[in-house]
């Protein structure tokens, strides 16, 4: 249950549009909306594997 | 009629098409199994491990109604239609809690269906045909769009007729899907689906390499890209937003519909055919982690809507953008195997839609109903024939049916799709909901729902609550909200009898 953080807070940062909705800072002249859509989606598979590795050591026997 | 045909693009599009055909019908040979067996046939008799099922499940997802749809509404108004970003990342985390809970409880009872689930667990035969009917329905406008994006591309090639003769390559391509379906069921879209990936990913690779390098870089793409949208908004006189962000307006109905979508997707009978075929939960979570992969793609996919602005195309369908770009930018026999790639990224989910919904039709409609002692060969074969069927009703949306009607209909299949939620979801979880419950509320979901979406002119995704600007919110929503809340109220009032139905343990 602890781990349950690593599932939420994908969904949290995915919705949570006023927090990404502006062109500045922008990144290799990408503003920062499309920056941070690129950049969630492989922090949203780490956060999976986390989450992953800690249910398999809270239940080694499945 | 083919005047103005591009040949060097045609020839290359016309050899990949039939090589993947000739993959197709090789399919059936592929880890062998009795393709009378709708076991077989059906679910590519669920051996499918973590790899086949991430080109499965990749290919279901993202689709070529995605490649064309997604960057045409970036074309168009900019980055609302970036909804399809939050919306893929809304859906591993889905996938990963909710899919090996049912993948496990669909194996050990043998099922093939989400009806079959939800007859199990509450034994009640109305609401599995309600899940049954609502697959179904929702599925043949989804096919017909994949054929969209393909026609598209035909259309772009240079294919240029008049009456019936202009959806001449589309029925040929049409047939070629329909019977290497028939014959090797999910074996075929599986196989093919790894051709399909592979193409995609040198068209995105070479397009987010070469286009940029010929436009002056990222920063001027989309710097070109938000003056022309502002000029749009602009010359509009408000009435169309657009823009590089989204204006205020535009912020509910876009956290609403990637949070509603997400919901919806794996609701579809293709989702749970192609997540049903796997080898087991581990293929399941594993694909859950990897899958996002494909997310990347779709946000540089995405972005050809810009890049056709800085390029300077100017289309009044915006449909047409991406195919148009790829003719600006690129050799000519380089656009025909990007066009081959996203005609090809059409064959594979229209093939496991067809599947799932054939599936579904099956054992879930025609067996409760009409011959509830029908064996498993003929279950089988019947399944094989409502495939063909399906395809065709999707054939038929294409040629009557204006294309912006079919669009409309899409998300409207959304809507109606969303409704069976809490029958699959809910059941998982909890043993609070009955089986009436669910089905009260699926008709008052499936009512209301419809109910908003029907406009005076067109059928509309978003509903304005209390008819406030700010809260504009997709109507699969707030008819889900009403489904859940009727669902529940009548789950109390009237509690599952136990002696009603063949209720299962989740554990």
């Amino acid at each position: 249950m602890k781990f349950l953080i690593f599932i939420l807070l994908p969904c949290f940062l995915a919705i949570s549009v006023p927090l990404y909705n502006r062109i500045e800072p922008r990144l290799f002249g990408f503003p920062l909306f499309y920056w941070y859509l690129l950049l969630l989606v492989p922090l949203g598979s780490l956060c999976l594997y986390i989450y992953d590795r800690g249910r398999d050591h809270d239940r080694p026997s499945e | 009629m083919i005047d103005h045909l591009n040949r060097p693009a045609t020839a290359v599009f016309v050899a990949f098409f039939v090589f993947v055909s000739l993959l197709g019908f090789v399919a059936a040979r592929w880890k062998r199994g009795d393709l009378n067996d709708l076991h077989e046939w059906g679910l590519g008799g669920r051996r499918f491990g973590s790899v086949i099922s991430w080109f499965l499940i990749g290919g279901d997802l993202y689709t070529a109604y995605t490649v064309i749809a997604v960057p045409s509404v970036v074309y168009a108004i900019g980055a609302y239609g970036f909804f399809a970003i939050p919306y893929t990342i809304l859906i591993y985390p889905l996938l990963y809690v909710v899919f090996p809970k049912l993948w496990a409880v669909t194996h050990r009872h043998g099922y093939l269906t989400a009806g079959d689930y939800v007859y199990g667990r509450y034994g009640n035969r109305w609401l599995e045909g309600a899940v049954a009917f609502t697959g179904i329905l929702a599925t043949m406008p989804y096919i017909a769009l994949q054929l969209i994006g393909m026609e598209r591309v035909i259309k772009a090639l240079g294919f240029a007729a008049e009456g019936w003769m202009a959806h001449l390559p589309l029925g040929v391509a049409f047939i070629l899907l329909a019977l290497y379906t028939y014959k090797s069921g999910l074996r075929a879209p599986a196989m093919i689906a790894f051709v399909k990936d592979i193409m995609i990913y040198i068209v995105v690779i070479a397009a987010i390499v070469i286009i940029p390098a010929e436009l002056g870089g990222y920063g001027a793409i989309f710097d070109a890209a938000g003056a022309v949208l502002d000029q749009k908004s602009i010359a509009s006189g408000g009435k169309i937003v657009a823009g590089l962000t989204l204006a205020p307006v535009q912020i509910a109905p876009f956290i609403t519909l990637a949070i509603g979508s997400a919901m919806a997707l794996f609701m579809y009978p293709h989702a749970v055919t192609g997540i049903l075929s796997a080898s087991g939960g581990r293929a399941i979570r594993a694909n859950a982690i990897t899958l996002p992969a494909y997310s990347i793609a779709l946000i540089l996919i995405a972005l050809m809507g810009y890049m056709a602005h800085a390029a300077g195309i100017k289309t009044d369908d915006p449909q047409d953008a991406v195919p148009q770009l790829f003719l600006k930018m690129f050799p000519d026999w380089f656009a025909g195997f990007a066009f081959a790639s996203i005609a090809i990224g059409a064959l594979v989910p229209a093939a496991i839609m067809s599947i799932g919904a054939a599936n579904t039709f099956a054992r879930n409609l025609w067996k409760p109903l009409v011959n509830p002692t029908i064996d498993p060969r003929n279950e089988a074969a019947l399944a094989k024939f409502m495939s063909l069927l399906v395809k065709v009703g999707a054939l038929l949306v294409i040629l009557f049916m204006p294309t912006r009607f079919a669009l409309d209909l899409q998300l409207l299949g959304g809507i109606w799709m969303i409704q069976v939620f809490p029958a699959i979801v809910c059941g998982l979880f909890s043993r609070r909901f009955s089986g009436t419950g669910l089905l009260a509320g699926w008709v008052i979901g499936m009512g209301l729902g419809t109910y908003l979406a029907w406009g005076p002119i067109a059928w509309t995704p978003l509903h304005r609550l209390f008819g406030l600007d700010m809260l504009g919110l997709y109507n699969g929503l707030i008819a889900l909200a009403a489904n859940l809340g009727v669902a529940f109220v009548v789950s109390v009032l009237l509690p599952q009898d136990e002696q009603e139905g063949v209720l299962i343990s989740n554990g």
